[in-house]
């Protein structure tokens, strides 16, 4: 019998249901397998078909993005009540993702800047969008915007996580074969990735470090022989799992972290903090505060994608 | 499984009872998770208050202790000891400091109760979390390595050898020795120093239990106390030691010279024949030459033309195509007897040294003065002749924020010696330029008062340049010494015809190399750090390696002696012990989580995360941890832990901190 | 009532647990607001302790170790000195003062100048006020619940879209 399978997107950006379709011929062998009874993004199911299942109906669930609105959460927990297995898919679900960001700011400031303020908008009243409208009689609604980003495990209880901005295609199938196979490990893992740091699968030799300065990538012409970090780059591949693939590192571009830590990390930016720092080579107080200015955004660089799921989650108002 | 966790709350007399609350502690540590017995004794480190908790154990009521009471400082060995005897490992116990950081430094009763709840509630979640580790054994090598041949590598190597004890004794020059066998007498006794040096140097060139391994570097170190393994690089000398008598035929027809041939006499200053085959001096240990390849013929000419030295050895001893060789053996015990070098004035340019003719360093001087070396002991003009006038220049290169801030300790002495000795030899008049006269050692102030009274001019004030630009006709030809009398209160220029340059006390040049293998730091004086300036003056941060003489501190004749049998008799101590127990609570490496990112390997102050190239992750040599818990710190993906200190436990703590609702 | 902060302290072994065991010894009074945690260097301590700390509840955190070139692990304090000086500079971004950590060196001699620090730094965060990051959090999203609105059913309004 073929599994019952659904696709979920709440707060992303589509890139994880693209990433399911860059599986190119292998959707063969994913049709062959299992039903897709839910995929917003591609195929036109109704919230109300899902509401109609038996609870548990869905084999798995594959849920891409953060929870950012009522209708994620919603969603999230009609889902989980639908589904036998969920799984967080990409960095979003996972750890909050790029839109974990907004977790630096509130609701309010981020409406005002993207409706207001921002050079493309005029908005001379400054209407901002509101969650109920009536208009000649008739409801309009909206779901809530949150004024904090979350991850999905920290709406509803998820069993394994599928990492990454976006999940290797490759892993996606992967994880749905496991769930066929039934071949599936304990629960709270991680799939589709691997179980050490990406300097594990980086093929460029490294060697012991101390920091004297921090560049830019666009200030530095990169040895691609050599380990980034030793040439100045922010490089989170030692605080992030592999699996990727190495595509950015592959690219001479440092990494930004998207696979998230590994278990047994709580806080993927501080951890990188702690071991950064650990390797600068000042002692001085004011050296030491020179060669930190010298990374941009300390904050946002270390917690990229993993911010909503720190251990402080967000911004203190 | 579940976990019983007893809780342990001492009264210490009133010292604890007095300021909290123990009934409202006990009641608040009955209702935490996993604790299943709590009991109260007026001194819970007393016989019956230990006897308590061992019962409880050994009744298996309980399978993790928490002692709340006074500082682990203080208690925490005592309670592991009584845990272990209970039949508990002794690492599945916690304590609680409720007494030195609670009841006796807070006012408040009730909030200083309060305060004892919230760690008591801390411990209790790091106990849930505390796993048994196992303490470890090591053997201790009975063997030890010595670096360095001077009188305190020499000291060191003769004690342990007359225990019984096998000694390798690496050094880097031909000849053991060190500075003492450049000296002529030493102060304040002017004893002679080849008298008392040569018998001993000769005692560890026959000793049995002393291997001498001499022109000889350490290249590695290895290993951990107990167990170190050593490689060490003997140069080639080019001459056959096994077949070598030392007749001295080769360098008696030796061709080249290591000395400029045109040199003046200071330039010539040499103790030993001055040829390019040559003993050091006389009395080496080994009494075997060594080739410099630098000067010597037959190297110079690729042709190999030369060859006297070959041709005159009746034994065949000299091999030109001799190489290097490595060997490797184990040691259980270091002992660094790396020494000193002393200052180069030339970094002083006022002072002329270099530049002047008749200017020259301490350790030249005392080349002239020893009676076997060049000048026949004679104290000597760079021309051959016999100086009238002879100026003593204290602190170069010491007690000077630009050069180095330390006092060399040696330099006041060692000049009174030059002042006496020049007043024998010669009838030079004598000029002492000093900040302070240091003379605190047994026997040295009346050697300064004996001289006081052997006509030397004691001038106190720090000279401030020697010229040769003459001002007046006295002046002609003459070293000028521009200095300020701070007793006369004047600036005085002092014309005379040699000056000595008392220069200060470094560590060598090998010194940073040495400390880097040994894993033992040097300080921003350019010493090694001994484990502790007072208890701890031979030992080092890293068990099993020991610190002695001029590489530690600047110091004497009879404080280096001193301080080399301490280090031997510290190194017998381990030997005795036959195993040492290593600290249980170190840091590990899970394998399965290390991706070699190499961030770690800096870290470790003991050289204790090495990185496996062919596992391609890093290790923890448990030996060498000392379980500080730097490398856990700075390990971005989680992969080495800290036992004992794990992440997860004191993560606990912080959550049963506020686990009472503060 | 005023307000009492809470203040969680990391004090490594050798130097500034035995100094804050001294000024026990000594008698010598100071706020009760600190709760340590010993650990062997505070090279040891990893800054996601602080924000551990922070998280449960701490108002201020107080990191203390061996003075420069003291370290009983020879460097363990340098390590600590620049993840510190790297917390200090990402808090702000949390919306955390800076002010509410703070790093001392406390020599095992120190027993006099750990009082003071602790008197101090209480007096400090005091003046800060309660930092209550759980609580700010449950504050923060208290409206981010699904909402029911006048004409939406039980579901909330999007029944018919997908």
């Amino acid at each position: 019998m073929k599994l019952k399978a659904g696709i979920y997107w709440g707060a992303g950006c589509g890139g994880c249901d693209v990433a399911v379709l860059d599986v190119h011929e292998k959707i063969l062998l994913v049709a062959e397998k299992m039903d897709l009874l839910f995929w917003p993004i591609a195929l036109d199911f109704k919230y109300d078909d899902v509401r109609a299942m038996d609870d548990g109906e869905f084999d798995i669930v594959l849920y891409n993005g953060a929870v950012r609105n009522s209708e994620n959460e919603e969603i999230a927990h009609l889902l989980r009540q639908k589904s036998k297995v969920m799984v967080a898919l990409g960095a979003c679900a996972h750890l909050g993702g790029l839109i974990g960001m907004a977790n630096f700011h509130t609701k309010e400031d981020l409406l005002k800047r993207v409706y207001v303020d921002s050079e493309s908008t005029v908005n001379e009243e400054g209407t901002l969008p509101q969650e109920y409208w009536e208009e000649a009689g008739i409801p309009l609604e909206l779901p809530r915007l949150y004024g904090t980003v979350k991850t999905l495990d920290q709406v509803v209880d998820v069993d394994y996580y599928i990492p990454g901005c976006p999940p290797v295609p490759e892993q996606i199938v992967n994880a749905l074969v496991a769930v066929w196979d039934g071949n599936l490990p304990p629960k709270g893992s991680v799939i589709g990735a691997g179980s050490r740091t990406l300097c594990d699968e980086c093929s460029r030799t490294k060697e012991e470090k101390e920091i004297t300065e921090f560049k830019r990538t666009s200030e530095v012409i990169t040895d691609p022989e050599k380990c980034l970090l030793e040439q100045g780059l922010l490089c989170l591949g030692p605080v992030t799992r592999e699996g990727c693939g190495s595509r950015c590192i592959n690219s001479n571009v440092p990494c930004r972290g998207c696979y998230g830590p590994l278990e047994g990390v709580p806080d993927q930016g501080i951890r990188m903090l702690s071991a950064l720092a650990s390797v600068l080579e000042p002692k001085e107080e004011e050296a030491i505060d020179e060669l930190i200015s010298q990374i941009p955004d300390p904050l946002r660089t270390l917690h990229r994608f993993s911010v909503a799921a720190s251990i402080l989650r967000r911004k203190k108002i | 499984m579940s976990v019983r966790i007893g809780v342990y709350l001492c009264h210490c007399g009133a010292n604890i009872a007095g300021k909290v609350d123990i009934d409202a502690v006990a009641d608040f540590a009955r209702g935490l998770e996993n604790v299943t017995l709590v009991k109260d004794y007026k001194f819970m480190c007393s016989d019956p208050g230990q006897a308590l908790i061992q019962k409880d154990l050994e009744n298996k009521l309980v399978d993790r202790v928490v002692v709340a009471s006074c500082s682990p400082l203080m208690h925490e060995n005592t309670f592991r000891k009584t845990v272990e005897r209970g039949g508990l490992n002794p690492y599945l116990f916690t304590m609680t400091n409720i007494r030195e950081q609670c009841s006796w430094v807070h006012i408040d009763s009730d909030r200083t109760t309060e305060k004892a709840k919230d760690l008591v509630a801390a411990s209790v979640r790091r106990a849930f979390l505390l796993e048994p580790l196992t303490k470890k054994e090591v053997p201790i090598n009975p063997r030890t390595l010595v670096i360095g041949g001077g009188i305190a590598g020499i000291q060191a190597a003769l004690d342990l050898a007359e225990a019984g004890k096998e000694v390798v004794l690496v050094e880097k020059e031909p000849s053991i020795g060190g500075h003492m066998a450049k000296f002529d007498k030493t102060f304040p006794t002017l004893d002679c120093s080849a008298c008392i040096l040569t018998p001993r140097m000769v005692s560890v060139g026959q000793h049995s239990n002393i291997e001498l391994m001499s022109y000889a570097e350490v290249e590695d170190v290895g290993g951990y106390v107990g167990n170190f393994n050593i490689r060490v690089r003997k140069k080639a000398r080019y001459v056959d030691s096994e077949l070598c008598n030392g007749c001295g035929a080769c360098w008696s027809k030796c061709p080249s010279s290591r000395v400029p041939r045109k040199g003046n006499v200071h330039e010539k200053l040499s103790l030993g024949p001055t040829t390019s085959i040559y003993m050091p001096f006389m009395q080496a240990v080994p009494a075997i030459p060594v080739i410099d390849r630098d000067t010597c013929l037959y190297f110079k000419n690729d042709s190999g033309a030369c060859g006297i030295c070959a041709k005159e050895c009746e034994r065949g001893a000299i091999k030109y195509d001799m190489t290097d060789e490595i060997v490797e053996f184990e040691v259980g015990n270091i002992i660094i007897a790396a020494g000193f070098k002393t200052f180069d004035p030339a970094k002083v340019k006022r002072y002329g040294y270099g530049r002047f003719d008749n200017v020259m360093t301490a350790l030249e001087f005392e080349v002239m003065n020893c009676a076997s070396g060049s000048t026949g002991g004679n104290i000597l003009m760079a021309d051959g002749s016999e100086p009238k006038s002879i100026g003593i220049v204290h602190c170069v290169g010491s007690r000077d924020s630009h050069y180095n801030e330390h006092c060399s300790r040696v330099c006041c002495m060692y000049s009174l010696k030059y002042a006496h000795l020049i007043k024998e030899k010669t009838d030079a008049e004598v000029y002492q330029f000093y900040i302070d006269m240091r003379c605190f050692g047994k026997g040295y102030e009346e050697f300064y008062d004996r001289l006081l009274s052997e006509d030397v001019r004691f001038v106190r004030g720090k000279v401030a340049e020697i010229s040769k630009v003459p001002v007046t006709e006295t002046e002609e030809g003459k070293l000028v010494v521009s200095v300020e009398d701070t007793l006369l209160g004047t600036v005085r220029r002092i014309p005379l015809d040699m000056v000595v340059l008392s220069t200060g006390l470094e560590g060598s040049e090998t010194l940073p190399e040495i400390a880097k293998l040994c894993s033992v730091s040097v300080g921003k004086d350019g010493f090694l750090i001994e484990k502790h300036p007072k208890l701890g003056p031979v030992s080092t941060a890293t068990d099993g390696v020991f610190v002695v003489g001029g590489c530690q501190s600047p110091k004497d004749i009879p404080d280096t002696v001193a301080q080399a049998s301490a280090a031997s008799s510290a190194v017998l101590s381990m030997i005795t012990r036959e195993k040492i127990e290593i600290e249980a609570a170190t840091s590990e490496v899970d394998e399965d989580k290390c991706s070699g990112c190499k961030l770690c390997n800096t870290l470790c102050p003991y050289q204790a995360v090495k990185f496996d190239e062919e596992k391609e992750v890093s290790v923890v040599n448990e030996a060498l941890c000392k379980g500080c818990g730097t490398c856990v710190a700075g390990c971005p993906s989680g992969a080495i832990s800290a036992k004992h200190y794990e992440d997860r436990q004191i993560f606990a703590e912080i959550e049963g901190i506020f686990s009472g609702g503060l | 009532m005023s307000f009492e902060p809470k203040i969680v302290g990391f004090l490594c072994n050798w130097c500034s647990y035995t100094g804050a065991d001294l000024a026990g010894t000594a008698r010598i009074k100071y706020s009760p607001n600190i709760r340590s945690i010993r650990v062997m260097c505070s090279g040891r301590i990893e800054p996601t302790f602080i924000m551990k700390a922070l998280y449960e509840g701490a108002d201020g955190v107080l990191i203390a170790g061996c003075h420069p070139g003291d370290c009983h692990y020879q460097e363990g304090n340098y390590k600590a000195l620049r993840r510190y000086r790297m917390l200090k500079k990402v808090l702000p971004d949390y919306g955390i003062d800076p002010g509410r950590i703070r790093l001392e060196w406390v020599a095992a001699s120190e027993g006099e100048k750990f009082a003071n620090v602790v008197d101090d730094f209480t007096e400090e965060i005091r003046n800060l006020g309660p930092l209550g990051i759980k609580e700010g959090l449950d504050e923060m999203m208290k409206d981010d619940v699904i909402p029911h609105h006048a004409s939406g059913g039980e579901k909330g309004g999007d029944d018919n879209e997908a």
